[in-house]
């Protein structure tokens, strides 16, 4: 049971579970808030690290002035997605989402001129030199690490991203209280009648994407910092559904249940992949990833089927249709 | 040119077998099966045990992989669909228990079966040569069964009783069932064609793919998706279009004298950009219905 006890291991977890809550956040604002049924949220998150590691490798860019382009080109990959898609109907945008999340990883594993192609981001120099992305970001976060009084790098990590998740959820937060988040869920409850009241429902829409396509390029910047590496296949389809997932663990339409659904969620992702002990030794360790994602996949099916609404949730709010 | 659209031709059979199967379902349940690729994936499989460590004709084989993909995926009906029926869960709901059970059943294929590459036991070195173009036996096979399957579906559902029964209880399942319909027994046939095509589908692209894995089912599903959608979902006749109109299009997207050719790694890249231009024209699909009934 060592690894339980172990410090590492939770701080772990709660990066993990902080990176979620951040991609899930923007999945909420999408689908709880705006009524969006978007199934690529994992796109932006890689470009908004792939914009990041290229701007600082390539370009030599400041890290600080490459992360904040970094979730601008995420927002604008949502707006680009918008355009043509938001009319669509319903089923129509959810397979297309997918569909352009499978593009941009397409795209990153073969232009290796641009991305480093399959190898990842230590290929995004010159041939022959590993190349990094994270030293600005490191040298930051052991200043951070030395002025808290933080025992190791991994305690700091946590509190930075859940300083950031804090803050964002906050913000979505006291932005959904206004009249434009007001507007949002009226749209998402009847389509027409906010049209009929003379409210523009395209752009609400598309504003609700862009901006949760942001949120996403904040946790691809902070998935890029939390690894040091990253390369296409940590963008797979399989990261957009555990967002969803997230999303109905916490529950639908609420912004503070975002957190709690991602801690568990951290706990079964992250905990599965170290627990040691029996049952969990009894199986090989790559046998133990596929009982993983089966676990996942069980929860997400009975979770739809005894409670549509999320754990959280308010029923009378929203509901699964 | 001639080379490639033969090519297509193969490419877009699969999908258009694996198209129908998903637009039959959409039609009658109003679900997206996003597992539908790891039903094929599925009946590759079990015709592989068949096949390879059972020693039985390939034959025999694709018959197990269509039956037990059949019989798995009414099984799947009263365990997870029909409850979620009778609870009249919407799209959403539908579309998410989908993507968990597809990550149940692809993880579960891998947990059985490993990840390594397999092939079944037929010669990849025989080759068809008509005028100009050259095909393996696997891809006249695939064009061949294929051209067959479209046949045996378009008939049966034009014009059989049954495929009547399918057609009217897509259109409108309240009246089919008003009309005296047994509806229920509607969607389980509509769940045995779509298992008996995605077992097919998964066996015809493993032999065309020569080796393959758990994983591929998954590969095979958004342009197949994108086929449905081209097509307008819900239209079994506009998925058989647009899946041979999608395989074709990756195939001759690829033409040197195109611009120099798309490099074939955007294959399925291609496929998107005919849906996303196809979407633009005609939002609702080639022969969809602007609305969701």
């Amino acid at each position: 049971m060592s690894v339980l006890t172990s410090g590492g291991f939770w701080a772990f977890v709660g990066v993990v579970a902080g990176i979620y809550t951040i991609l899930a956040l923007g999945l909420q604002v999408q689908f709880g808030f705006a009524g969006l049924l978007n199934f690529g949220q994992v796109a932006f998150m890689a470009i908004g690290a792939y914009t990041m590691a290229i701007l600082v490798v390539k370009e030599g860019w400041s890290t600080w002035l490459a992360a904040p382009l970094g979730i601008a080109a995420a927002a604008a990959g949502g707006l680009l997605l918008g355009l043509p898609t938001l009319r669509l109907r319903a089923d129509y945008f959810a397979i297309v989402t997918i569909a352009f999340s499978e593009i941009i990883r397409y795209v990153a594993t073969n232009e290796t001129a641009l991305t480093g192609g399959s190898q990842g981001t230590i290929a995004l120099g010159s041939i022959g030199t590993a190349t990094q992305y994270n030293g600005q970001w490191s040298r930051f976060q052991s200043h951070v690490q030395h002025s808290l009084g933080l025992s190791s790098s991994d305690a700091t990590m946590l509190v930075l991203v859940w300083a950031t998740a804090i803050v964002l959820l906050t913000v979505t937060w006291l932005a959904l209280r206004t009249p434009w988040g007001r507007v949002l869920r009226a749209i998402r409850d009847d389509e027409d009648a906010a049209e009929s009241l003379g409210k523009n429902v395209f752009a609400y829409k598309l504003q609700a994407l862009a901006l949760g396509a942001a949120l996403a390029g904040v946790a691809g910047l902070f998935y890029a910092w939390e690894f040091s590496f990253f390369s296409p296949d940590d963008f797979q389809p399989l990261l957009t559904f555990f967002a969803w997932m997230i999303l109905l663990l916490g529950g639908l339409g609420r912004v503070w249940a975002v957190p709690v659904g991602a801690l568990v969620f951290g706990f079964i992702f992250a905990g599965t992949r170290f627990l040691d002990f029996v049952p969990f030794s009894w199986f090989a360790s790559d046998e133990r990833a596929y009982l993983r994602l089966i676990i996942i996949g069980l929860i997400i099916v009975v979770l739809v089927m005894v409670r549509p609404q999320g754990l959280l949730g308010n029923r009378r709010e929203m509901v699964l249709e | 040119m001639g080379q490639l659209v033969a090519n297509g031709l193969v490419t877009g059979s699969v999908y258009a077998i694996a198209a129908v199967g998903v637009s039959l379902v959409y039609g009658i349940l109003r679900l997206v099966n996003f597992a539908h690729g790891d039903f094929m994936a599925f009946g590759a499989l079990i015709a592989y045990a068949v096949n390879g460590p059972l020693h039985q004709s390939m034959i025999l084989a694709a018959l197990a992989g269509m039956a037990a993909t059949a019989l798995l995926s009414v099984a799947l009906d009263v365990v997870l669909w029909k409850p979620l029926r009778t609870r009249r869960a919407g799209f959403m709901s539908l579309f998410l228990a989908a993507i968990g059970l597809a990550l149940i059943l692809r993880q579960s294929l891998l947990f059985a079966a490993g990840s390594g590459p397999r092939s079944y036991r037929v010669n990849p070195y025989r080759v068809f040569v008509i005028g100009s173009i050259r095909l393996s036996e696997a891809q006249v096979i695939a064009i061949a069964t294929a051209a067959g399957t479209i046949l045996v579906v378009g008939l049966f559902l034009a014009r059989t009783t049954t495929g009547r029964i399918l057609r009217a209880t897509a259109d409108d399942r309240a009246l089919s069932a008003v009309a005296g319909i047994d509806v229920g027994r509607a969607t389980r046939i509509a769940w045995v064609i779509s298992g008996l095509l995605a077992g097919l589908a998964g066996v015809l692209a493993a032999l065309v793919e020569y080796s393959f894995d758990p994983n591929f089912g998954f590969q095979l599903l958004l342009p197949v998706f994108a086929a449905v959608v081209l097509g307008g979902i819900g239209s079994a006749y506009g998925a058989l279009a647009g899946g041979l109109a999608l395989g074709i299009a990756q195939e001759v997207s690829t033409w040197s004298g195109f611009a120099g050719g798309v490099n074939p790694v955007y294959k399925p890249v291609v496929a998107f950009t005919v849906l996303a231009l196809a979407l633009l024209v005609r939002p609702q699909g080639i022969f969809g219905s602007a609305r969701v009934a």
